[in-house]
């Protein structure tokens, strides 16, 4: 199961590996698929993965006396290998499979609530999160009496750093970070973050959901205490993620939810734990789901990550470039180190009537906040339109959808 | 339905460029706020009912050209009307955007309001027809907020 010799990039070649790329919208239109932060599409290797495991292995693992069984734990665990290899983490102990970033998230939440937070202690995000790294810590908040703290933007959308070292106290016990904004496109310096944390013993966990297909990530380079990823934004299936996590931080966590295989031993008086990763995965799990992720890590290592990621930025350059020239358009988020999504908003166009209108041409886009709706507050917006690339996006694709944007304002204008 | 001319038809895009009856409305008697968590759209609904009529109505708010146009032309649609009136034309019209797109739907009663149906073929577009209806509903059953 090593990783593959890496290829040249040929973006015709990959798009050829992806059977929905076929696909004509309303029976008519070539689909330009530019809603990738949302998911991704899946490259037909990880689709016949699927259908083979449920052909050939379907199992339930960990517990079966049978050799099927036995077949899926193996291909499971392998899983859990691949994405440790993925992410270079120390220990397959450190790789816990979670249905998203989501659940991660709440997970890491649910268990540092329970202990480890109190009354008055800190909680620092920052102003870009998604919701879900913003509300999993409000309920935290509200449960223990800890306080939710912020680091603000500037309006390029970057982070305004310097006010991290204002915002840390000696009551802060752990710092959430986004890797890159969902809505704005925006690379943290989430290393820097990280060491200026560590320099105060404060853990830092980093939303890496709309990081890990565009830009190189290395857990023990960051040195990020939890990194938490979802499937689906890499080429893979839905309902399977990752959390990753120190094994010293695993180990002095209490468990998130109880059940079957998480645990040693059970009696009424006293139940012990199992040992990692398995402390935090009760339930069957998404074996399938794994088994596919790590099918989809293994299809996107065969290229080089540098390559993929400057392809992608010529996308975005390109994309803003074209529409820069269009009257009455704003680019929303312009950080200096951006990848992957261009989101903008045309005057006098509300986002949702561009989104209608472009997927009328087979552009598929996503409109609205992102679910940032503090980002939507900071520029003064309600939403914005978001094009988002992925490794099989082509510039002619950006010209199709630019054209088409153009022939929407012009029927929303008049 | 595969082009713009046929969902935002003439009449919802001239409501959308100039709404009517847009404004706030003091000592309002009914109000409500309608919400769409997905796109962050919203609306503030006034009415002034007098005699179990509606005596005026005024909308203001954020949104689509389709949640514009639709809260312009309800709000002509039912200024003048009874409250029972208008709760019926809410259901009817509630019941012309959630019917299927293969359905006949009959629309009689719904006037100009029926050229908001071609929003079935879209169902993420069905919330922005129905916002300023449901903040309708809302007002007149003494809700203050709606959220779609």
């Amino acid at each position: 199961m090593g990783i593959e010799q890496q290829v040249g990039f040929d973006v015709e070649r990959v798009r050829r590996e992806f059977p929905i790329l076929e696909t004509k919208v309303r029976g008519t239109k070539r689909l330009v698929y530019l809603d990738n932060a949302a998911t991704t599409q899946r490259p037909k290797r990880v689709i016949d993965t699927l259908k083979e495991f449920y052909e050939k292995y379907n199992s339930n693992v960990h517990r079966g006396a049978h050799w099927l069984s036995d077949l899926a734990t193996k291909m499971y665990e392998d899983a859990r290998k691949t994405v440790k290899e993925f992410l270079n983490a120390h220990s397959h102990r450190e790789i816990v499979f979670v249905r998203g970033t989501t659940e991660g998230i709440n997970l890491i939440a649910t268990s540092f609530s329970r202990g480890l937070l109190k009354e008055g202690d800190e909680i620092i995000v920052t102003e870009m999160e998604h919701h879900s790294n913003i509300v999993p810590w409000q309920l935290v908040a509200q449960q223990t009496g800890a306080v939710l703290k912020v680091i603000p933007i500037n309006d390029k959308g970057e982070l305004i750093l310097y006010e991290l070292e204002n915002l840390i106290t000696d009551r802060t016990k752990l710092i959430s970070i986004v890797h890159v904004s969902n809505s704005l496109g925006t690379i943290n310096p989430v290393k820097e973050i990280i060491s200026l944390a560590h320099q105060k013993g404060i853990p830092v966990v980093v939303d890496g959901a709309q990081a890990v297909a565009h830009i190189s990530v290395d857990v023990q380079d960051l040195d990020c205490d939890f990194y938490v990823f979802s499937g689906h934004k890499i080429y893979g299936p839905t309902g399977i993620g990752v959390v990753y996590g120190k094994e010293e931080w695993l180990e002095k966590m209490p468990p998130y939810q109880g059940g079957g295989d998480m645990i040693k031993e059970v009696t009424f008086e006293k139940t012990t734990y199992n040992e990692l990763p398995y402390k935090f995965e009760a339930g069957t799990p998404n074996i399938a789901g794994a088994i596919g992720l790590a099918e989809a890590l293994k299809w996107f290592k065969q290229f080089d990550i540098n390559e993929v990621h400057s392809h992608e930025n010529e996308l975005v350059q390109y994309a803003t470039e074209l529409l820069k020239e269009i009257d009455g358009v704003r680019i929303i988020g312009e950080a200096d180190n951006k990848t992957a999504v261009v989101s903008f908003i045309a005057d006098g166009v509300h986002p949702h009537d561009i989104g209608t209108g472009l997927d009328m041409e087979g552009v598929a886009i996503r409109t609205g906040h992102h679910c940032t709706q503090p980002i939507m507050c900071h520029f003064g917006i309600m939403a914005t339109a978001r094009a988002s690339f992925a490794i099989y996006n082509t510039r002619e694709e950006v010209e199709i959808f630019v054209d088409a944007l153009k022939k929407v304002l012009k029927f929303f204008r008049r | 339905m595969n082009s713009l001319e046929e969902l935002y038809q003439e009449l919802i895009l001239e409501h959308n460029q100039y709404p009517r009856n847009f404004g706030v409305l003091e000592s309002p008697t009914h109000k409500a706020r309608g919400l769409n968590p997905l796109c962050g759209d919203e609306i503030n609904l006034y009415l002034i009912v007098e005699d179990g009529k509606i005596k005026d109505i005024k909308f203001q708010g954020q949104g689509c050209a389709i949640s514009k146009a639709s809260a312009s032309m309800m709000t002509e649609i039912v200024k003048g009307k009874t409250v029972e009136e208008a709760l019926d034309l809410y259901k009817k019209f509630h019941d012309m955007v959630t019917a299927d797109f293969t359905e006949e739907i009959n629309t009689e009663q719904l006037g100009p309001v029926a050229v908001f149906s071609g929003v079935r073929a879209f169902p993420a577009r069905v919330k922005c027809a129905s916002l300023a209806w449901h903040a309708l509903e809302a007002a007149l059953t003494g809700k203050e907020e709606y959220s779609e």
